[in-house]
């Protein structure tokens, strides 16, 4: 506790030590910061997590490949394909197995589509936590008509259990090939809307410019990853750089911050990478949708899956970053460990470095524009 | 001077006032933002534009003070069962609970987890559970109305005369 | 560079330190001398043509039948777009390293996890304690001897009977 000091006029502030969260309107998810203030900037924010851990990682011992696969879906909701994709593919590289062609591609119409989702909420919270209410509502209108493609592909929306060892779980119909198509056509001015909501907003562009920054070697040092290394100008996707999948085939951009209104790493740009990337899967999924192949959906993999004695690492790009799974196998039909790395991590603990000297709305503003999710903190 | 709470007999006059108490407070049920895990997203998505809970006079309330209902929507782990009890005790008489999704029903898919409580009656009685993973809007809608009916059925001038069954007694 | 050329140029300069490298496994990886752990890191993120800028990731293997907890360090570079993995083999009645937060600054939230999960210790962590579980929680999870306790803060942990059987 500091000693009073006093101000202009004789009045006399005191540090106070307030907790934010983990019951809070805007932590995204259940989070909590113990925030040292003087009422207005802050001096120190320190992150405690864990009010969500529902230790997927130790479930991983008890239960076989096949029925990981739910589990994985909770471990980042928003994003569950990808999650689902990259245990499948570190199961896959552990047996060797090969995915049919269909497959692939129904795995990329399914991720592509579950990213816009996820940067609809991102987008819209984000949009809710800095005070605009109506873009919010906004994003989950679209994304309703989301949850309905993806009811119509696999049944769930929100944990999908699509994306099996081997291929995916139900085939993709014309009819859903046609309504996808439909929503694409739909979607693509809808993000203009945004941007005249949101991005163009003079409010919004003076509560982000130069909040935040974070620079390239910090990036780096803490392991920032996907939306938030590339708003820093760093250009890395693993769809280009450690390619998987059949993205080697497919054209699309990778947006990186650009220092349009503040500095080069603040939030602003982190925000607008993701709107760009919304645009780019619109696109992706077109060129699938074109190149679809027939053929079976999913290859032949025994009931009882055995891979061989091994480890493996496999990495997707997630909304949110790199996601990895370190798959360790002991020749059983139970893994030996299952670890999953993901972005949202890394990104909290930068947040005690960068929030020295913000104000406490500003704070709000970097938990939204870093996208930090709290099941892929906690697990 | 007597109160006046369950003391008067049941006439037309008074069971009508009654039904007027509880019809007043069933069509504005404030909830608590008290979303979790992915069961929060369900709850987010069934208060936006297609399922809409504004229609029932249900808003979000992000204080346990202003609101009489809590929605507890995703795991509830350990670490987090003191906070719940704590913002349960916050929130005024009378106050209600549905439990959203299977993991606050009975722990759901994480019961073989060592971190996940079992279910979060074993914290805050429940009135409503409303199973599903996560449950469907339409799903949540209904829990919401059983609790409307509970509350239709609540008597607060009239002396009650059946025993508490489905009838709620305000104890001195 | 491949995993082959990053063990000669290691074992060239710190002999016997680096040993025992698989490289035709999927994840090819080399296993490090416990006390030499901090300076390889150090010359692996800066030295040119290395450049392991990131450390990917930061966890650790519980191996109850060799008696030993392998702390696995997966490093990346982006300039040259390369990973290597080295693996520590520690005592598991025993098992403390020294952090490596002074050269990446991420090693200080995993070490905590792992910290939390194994009971690893790391040595001139600035913050070691738990992070995930409550500060009072007893045991270290991910080993595979826990044992859950009977109850935790007044709560029973007891699960259904069925629920019983399923947990091997």
């Amino acid at each position: 506790m500091s000693e009073p000091a006093p101000a202009a006029g004789g009045f006399y502030t005191e540090d106070m030590t307030i907790s934010v969260g983990p019951q809070h309107p805007s932590t995204h998810g259940v989070l909590r910061f113990v925030v040292k203030t003087d009422g207005e900037v802050i001096s120190e924010a320190i992150p405690d997590v864990g009010y969500l851990h529902r230790s997927i990682e130790k479930i991983g011992e008890k239960v076989t490949y096949h029925g990981y696969v739910p589990y994985t879906d909770r471990a980042d909701y928003l994003a569950a394909m990808f999650a689902n994709q990259a245990f499948c593919m570190a199961a896959e590289k552990l047996a060797g197995t090969e995915v049919t062609r269909r497959g692939e591609f129904c795995r990329v119409i399914a991720c592509e589509l579950n990213r816009i989702a996820s940067h609809l909420i991102s987008v819209g919270t984000f949009g809710q936590d800095i005070g605009a209410m109506t873009p919010f509502v906004h994003a989950l209108r679209e994304r309703e008509t989301i949850n309905n493609l993806m009811e119509e592909i696999c049944g769930a929306r929100l944990t999908y259990n699509y994306i099996r060892i081997g291929g995916v779980g139900y085939d993709i119909l014309p009819e859903t090939c046609a309504r996808i198509g439909e929503f694409l056509h739909h979607f693509e001015p809808i993000v203009d809307e945004f941007n005249r909501l949101l991005s163009g907003n003079k409010i919004f562009i003076e509560r982000l410019a130069g909040v935040a920054v974070v620079s390239k070697e910090d990036a780096f040092s803490y392991n920032l990853v996907g939306p938030n290394l590339r708003g820093s100008g760093v250009k890395w996707d693993i769809r280009r750089d450690i390619p998987y999948s059949i993205y080697p085939e497919l054209e699309f951009e990778i947006p990186v911050g650009t220092a349009q209104v503040g500095a080069l790493g603040d939030s602003y740009d982190r925000y607008w990478v993701r709107i760009r990337e919304m645009q780019e899967s619109c696109g992706i999924v077109r060129q699938c949708l074109k190149m679809m192949p027939k053929g079976p959906a999913i290859s032949k993999v025994p009931k009882k899956f055995r891979p061989p004695v091994g480890e493996c690492y496999a990495r997707v790009e997630a909304p949110r970053g790199d996601m990895g799974f370190y798959v360790v196998s002991d020749g059983s039909e139970y893994p030996y460990r299952v670890r999953i790395r993901t972005g949202s991590y890394t990104a909290m603990s930068i947040i005690d470095k960068i929030s020295k000297g913000i104000m406490l709305a500003d704070l709000i503003a970097l938990i939204g524009s870093l996208d930090v999710d709290a099941p892929e903190i906690d697990r | 001077m007597k109160p006046l709470i369950n003391s008067l007999p049941e006439t037309v006059f008074t069971t009508k006032i009654d039904d007027i108490l509880n019809w007043g407070r069933a069509s504005s049920q404030w909830y608590m933002l008290f979303g979790l895990a992915c069961c929060a997203i369900e709850l987010m998505q069934t208060g936006g534009p297609r399922a809409d809970l504004d229609r029932f006079g249900a808003v979000p309330r992000a204080t346990p003070r202003q609101s009489d209902l809590m929605i507890v929507a995703g795991t509830l782990t350990y670490k987090m069962a003191k906070r719940t009890k704590l913002l349960y005790d916050q929130m005024p008489d009378p106050k209600y609970v549905i439990s959203m999704g299977s993991c606050s029903n009975c722990g759901g898919l994480f019961q073989l987890a060592y971190s996940v409580c079992k279910g979060v009656d074993k914290i805050v009685p429940v009135d409503v559970y409303v199973p599903g993973c996560p449950p469907r809007p339409e799903a949540l809608t209904e829990g919401l109305l059983r609790i409307q009916d509970k509350m239709m059925r609540e008597r607060w001038l009239v002396k009650p005369s059946r025993p508490a069954a489905d009838q709620t007694e305000v104890s001195e | 560079m491949d995993a082959n050329e990053i063990y000669a140029s290691l074992e060239k300069l710190f002999a016997g330190k680096v040993s025992d490298l698989k490289a035709e496994v999927l994840e090819p990886y080399l296993t490090v001398d416990k006390d030499a752990i901090v300076e390889i890191c150090r010359f692996l993120c800066s030295a040119p043509g290395f450049k392991f800028e990131v450390l990917s990731d930061l966890t650790a293997l519980d191996w109850p039948k060799e008696e030993k907890i392998q702390v696995v360090y997966h490093l990346f570079s982006y300039s040259h777009n390369h990973q290597i993995v080295l693996k520590v083999d520690l005592p598991r009645d025993n098992p403390k390293i020294a952090t490596l937060e002074n050269v990446w600054k991420v090693a200080n939230w995993f070490e905590r996890e792992v910290y939390d999960l194994f009971g690893v210790i790391f040595e001139g962590h600035s913050d070691l304690r738990r992070i995930m579980l409550p500060e009072d929680w007893v045991g270290y999870p991910l080993r595979k001897d826990y044992v859950e306790q009977e109850e935790y803060d007044g709560i029973s942990t007891q699960r259904a009977p069925l629920v019983e059987k399923l947990l091997r």
